[in-house]
């Protein structure tokens, strides 16, 4: 029982000093600040973690060239939120005590749903690079996208379909407590609807139930959709591919920003993914100078090819950078000054980054650029 | 006389823990008041107190009935998602934010008590891990159902539905989404709420602990069948302590739920029932003090490990290793006790001490 | 037609359930602990397999004897540094330095080996067995789960009912103080447990990830829970049990998904296993224990 003392005691103690360690920061502003604070959260650990560590490395290229453009210096950090919305405010919290003046929300939609109502109640502006559900932006009008956001891809999927003629039945199957994919689906199946195509199977699956397909499978073959549409991520698809192939049903796919970086998975055989169509901002294949450049960077320090997010959080900052340059923003400024500047500057200039030219920013904050229909065709992706 | 002074002690250690509870509140009120709280700790004040909470109902099932429990966290959520649909209605005739509150608490309570009692009387006839597993099992199941509940309101009032979409509502607005989970949640929880529901939580654990019932649900824990054998009814004491426990779960959820713009049901799966688990065991089978103080430690210490950034929890995971270790490995015990003698603390009565799990 | 087809998936996706499951009922058995880093040691036995075969073009058998070799040298040490000081503990205290453990080996693995996505190269090769003209296809990957499954079983109860290392492991399991007066070596009995079990994770874990190529620092967290599912479903601690209890989890939760809802199926799931346990508290095989007076 005395050892139970200690302990409390110890744990009492160790919780004192985890107070007095956090009163430290209080928001003090540094007088001779040389660069703007920027801070994001992201999924760092857990099962998301790959797009947090994208949009983390992605960023930090991005603020190494801009800092050696001259101008408007950044300093950029990003805190863990393991892809949980609780967390993600302790996250938040933990860079605003670290001085944050602009923010790049969050990496992914619920959590951002949270960060982004901290945001609107603080007055830091955010720009973010993934989270891409209409919640984010919703009734906030300092938060801003640098995504599509999911009723964009969902209704511009169907178009895209029925324009093309794609598919006269067309199977969906999608990820019941994923906010993204449920989110495109909706959408999806509203449009799809109105342009009058004919959704004949629709099934779903969990993160607990992520690795059997072949009832979902089953269903769309017994039910003759000759297009099938997965708003989700790459490594699901993967696995819908390669189940697709064993059980011999080779419909056309049809695939979202969310799929790219199928082709980079180490060990994927490509040829599974031949034929399948996307709309995404972005792809790592494409030969214009900054992609190249950027995609050669990233595997210089990452080993790795960048995906879509990596590449949205690069252009966040280059926009930021832009407005910070329009806008003759200095370090010193508070947060909320910054935060009138940026929302000026978002909703009125144009921005040109890796994924998508000529982008403008709506004043709800959603983001308007054209996604590009690529096909992959000999483990390339190629304009459709 | 030996009862009295056995009672005297155990009313003693329980006002060192309301006094400690009401110290920490003052000290951070205080800190409050002169600024010097950082937003990070701020911030995190709120879910401490849902998190104690959980943790005290949690020992109540596990240290007090001595059932494991690995399902916590769905009565979490039923409390959670009940209670904000409740206070989004109330909010539209009252515009106290507090007694919204209150009310909300009390629907969210009342409702993780109904689904403690419809899990409670099939499941507590097991026991040991076949009720931990079932526990689970509803833990999931409460997930499931939750995550495909869509819920609207408008003028016409509430409105539900399962799995699809299919809501028929003239303007109005979506309380529950589906897997979108609650979206615009009124944040009407503060931290002196949290304060308050901390303090009647504790109340009546106590009261109950030392009441006959309590008694009676302690001589279950520690022999079934000697407790059988002189008439305590088994089912219906086992049912009391879990319900009790189940409704302070859901008016904890309410309490965390409303200090969010959003929440999403699989927040609530197995992983936030272990980490309630964690808390309980840590702070020792039993002892609500032992609770409330790892709940706040183990929540503040993955903030203060931010500085080691990606290697963050796996220093969290380490920690928490070398911690069971430390207050359970006998060779370290007593290395500890002895230093302990030292300091000559008077021996604390703490009910509960040596409960099996 | 439809049925035969989703009976087989549900085979298919059980005898992955079933290989985990034994692992975890094997340890439960002996020493009375839910190891709940047993999905989180399979994950490793896939990775060193994956890195064996794809990166360093090691043949895909070598791979699977490296990943056990590892895994079991793994095994012992988590339970020398982690397990064996709580040895004298409450059976909740190592749960929990379990679950920390299982924390700990998902955070490592990320960070050594990084968290995107790596396709796992099938050991047992691509093809099916074809019937009925090609409109029902039993992939090779199944077959070979449910035959190395059923070795595994076999051998284990060989192992446990007739050697002599086996008799002390079930007079632990029975009774660890009165085993400790016959002079059975407590400790090592449960060290080897471990070493065993965690052999057996590194088969699970090529198998799980030949069928699901998907490799994550998480790839073994849910297959663990819906494992540990399946061999309380079968009876925990029963050998034949995990078997049949995987197998039928596997059945049950594709026809669930493919008869009422996918939706809801893991809920259904989840609510067949409580029904079975009312109706048999102890599992399928589970066996009966008196209560003591």
């Amino acid at each position: 029982m005395k050892m139970k003392k200690v302990i409390a005691t110890a744990m009492v103690g160790f919780m004192a000093m985890g107070m007095l360690a956090g009163c430290g920061g209080g928001g003090a502003k540094d007088d001779a600040a040389t660069a703007i604070k920027v801070g994001g959260t992201g999924p760092l650990t857990g099962g998301a973690a790959i797009y947090g560590l994208a949009v983390q490395r992605g960023a930090e290229i991005a603020v190494e060239e801009v800092n050696a453009l001259g101008g408007v210096q950044f300093e950029f950090k990003m805190e863990d939120d393991a892809h949980d919305a609780e967390k993600a405010v302790n996250a938040y919290n933990a860079l605003k005590d670290w001085g944050m003046q602009i923010s790049l929300g969050s990496v992914t939609s619920t959590p951002g749903t949270a960060t982004a109502a901290e945001n609107d109640n603080d007055r830091i502006f955010a720009l973010t690079p993934s989270a891409s559900a209409t919640t984010v932006t919703e009734g906030h009008d300092n938060v801003f996208q640098m995504c599509f956001a999911d009723p964009n891809q969902g209704s511009a999927s169907a178009q895209y379909i029925a324009d093309q003629q794609l598919a006269t039945k067309v199977g969906v199957i999608y990820k019941n407590d994923d906010v993204y994919s449920s989110g495109i689906y909706e959408t999806f199946a509203t449009r799809a609807n109105e342009l009058g195509l004919n959704i004949v199977s629709t099934t779903t699956f969990t993160t607990d139930s992520q690795n059997d397909f072949t009832v979902q499978l089953q269903d769309a073959k017994n039910a003759g959709a000759d297009l099938l549409f997965l708003p989700m991520y790459y490594d699901a698809a993967s696995l819908i591919l390669s189940q697709a192939n064993d059980m011999g049903y080779a419909p056309k796919f049809f695939g979202v920003d969310g799929m790219d970086g199928i082709l980079t998975m180490e060990g994927f055989n490509a040829e599974l993914a031949e034929g399948v169509m996307l709309l995404t901002p972005f792809s790592a294949d494409a030969d214009d100078e900054r992609t190249k450049a950027f995609v050669a960077k990233y595997q210089e320090l990452h080993g790795e090819v960048p995906n879509q997010f990596a590449a949205d959080a690069y252009d966040c900052i280059y926009a930021l950078y832009q407005a910070c340059e329009n806008a003759g923003a200095t370090a010193d400024m508070t947060a909320e000054e910054l935060n009138d500047l940026m929302m000026k500057e978002f909703t009125s200039m144009t921005f040109d980054g890796l994924t998508g030219t000529g982008a403008t920013w709506t004043a709800e904050g959603q983001v308007n650029k054209a996604p590009k229909g690529m096909v992959i065709q000999n483990g390339v992706y190629v304009g459709m | 006389m030996n009862y009295l002074k056995n009672m005297n002690k155990t009313t003693r250690s329980n006002m060192v823990t309301y006094l400690m509870v009401i110290v920490a509140f003052v000290i951070v009120q205080g800190m409050i008041a002169t600024g010097s709280i950082s937003s990070s700790l701020k911030g995190q004040l709120v879910p401490i107190c849902a998190y104690v909470v959980m943790a005290i109902s949690l020992n109540l099932t596990v240290g007090i009935l001595g059932e494991l429990s690995l399902g916590h966290a769905g009565f979490m959520s039923a409390g959670a998602f009940s209670g904000v649909v409740a206070a989004q209605c109330f909010s539209q005739n009252i515009d106290n934010p507090v007694i919204v509150l209150i009310l909300a608490m009390i629907v969210g309570g009342i409702v993780a008590a109904i689904v403690g009692v419809l899990v409670g009387v099939p499941v507590l006839r097991l026991s040991g891990d076949y009720l931990a597993i079932v526990t689970l099992a509803f833990g999931e199941i409460i997930k499931g159902i939750v995550m495909n509940l869509y819920v609207g309101l408008d003028a016409a009032g509430l409105h539900f539905c399962m799995i699809k979409n299919t809501l028929e509502m003239d303007g109005g607005k979506m309380l529950i989404n589906g897997p979108m989970g609650l979206i615009g949640v009124p944040r009407i929880a503060t931290f002196v709420m949290g304060f308050v529901l901390v303090m009647v939580c504790l109340f009546v654990i106590f009261n109950l602990v030392n009441s006959k019932s309590g008694r009676a649900i302690m001589a279950l824990r520690d022999n079934k069948i000697a407790a059988q054998s002189v008439g305590i009814n088994v089912t219906s004491y086992k049912l009391m302590a879990f319900v009790i426990s189940a409704a302070m779960a859901g008016m904890a959820g309410v309490l965390f739920a409303t200090n969010f713009s959003t929440v999403v049901a699989s927040k609530f799966d197995i992983n936030t029932s272990i980490l309630v688990l964690v808390f309980v065991v840590l702070g020792g089978l039993g002892s609500m003090r032992g609770s409330i103080i790892a709940a706040t430690v183990l929540t503040v210490l993955p903030e203060m490990l931010r500085e080691f950034s990606e290697y963050r929890m796996l220093v969290y995971a380490i920690v928490l290793i070398v911690m069971m270790i430390a207050t359970n490995n006998a060779t370290v015990k007593n290395a500890l006790d002895g230093f302990a003698r030292k300091f000559s603390f008077k021996k604390k009565s703490e009910k509960g001490e040596n409960a099996n799990g | 037609m439809e049925f035969l087809f989703n009976l087989i998936s549900g085979i298919s996706l059980g005898s992955i359930y079933a290989i985990i499951a034994l692992g975890y009922t094997m340890v439960y058995g002996i020493a009375k602990m839910l190891n709940f880093a047993h999905g989180d040691v399979i994950m490793v036995g896939a990775y060193i397999c994956f890195f064996a075969t794809t990166r360093y073009g090691l043949n895909p058998l070598l791979g699977v004897l490296l990943s056990m070799v590892v895994c079991t040298m793994l095994g012992i040490i988590i339970e020398r540094l982690a397990y064996k000081p709580l040895r004298q503990a409450p059976a909740l205290a190592v749960l929990i330095t379990a679950i920390g453990m299982s924390y700990f080996l998902q955070n490592s693995a990320q960070l050594l080996w990084s968290s995107s996505p790596k396709v796992f190269q099938s050991v047992v090769g691509k093809g099916s067995i074809k019937l009925f003209d090609g409109a029902l296809s039993i992939s090779f990957v199944t077959v070979v789960t449910i035959l190395v499954c059923v070795i595994i079983m076999i051998a284990l109860v060989t192992f446990v009912n007739k050697t002599r290392i086996g008799k002390s492991m079930r007079a632990v399991s029975e009774d660890k103080g009165a085993a400790q007066l016959m002079g059975i070596n407590v400790n090592s009995t449960i060290s080897l447990t471990f070493a065993i079990g965690s052999a057996l994770a590194a088969i699970a874990g090529v198998l799980l990830c030949s069928a699901y190529p998907n490799l994550v620092p998480t790839t073994g967290a849910m297959p663990g829970i819906k494992a540990f599912t399946a061999a309380v479903f079968g009876g925990i601690g029963s050998i034949p049990g995990a078997l049949i209890g995987g197998i039928l989890l596997g059945i049950i939760e594709i026809f669930a998904k493919a008869y009422i809802s996918t939706q809801l199926s893991d809920a259904i799931v989840f609510a067949v296993l409580i029904v079975v346990l009312l109706v048999k508290p102890t599992g399928l095989l589970g066996k009966k224990v008196s209560e003591k007076v």
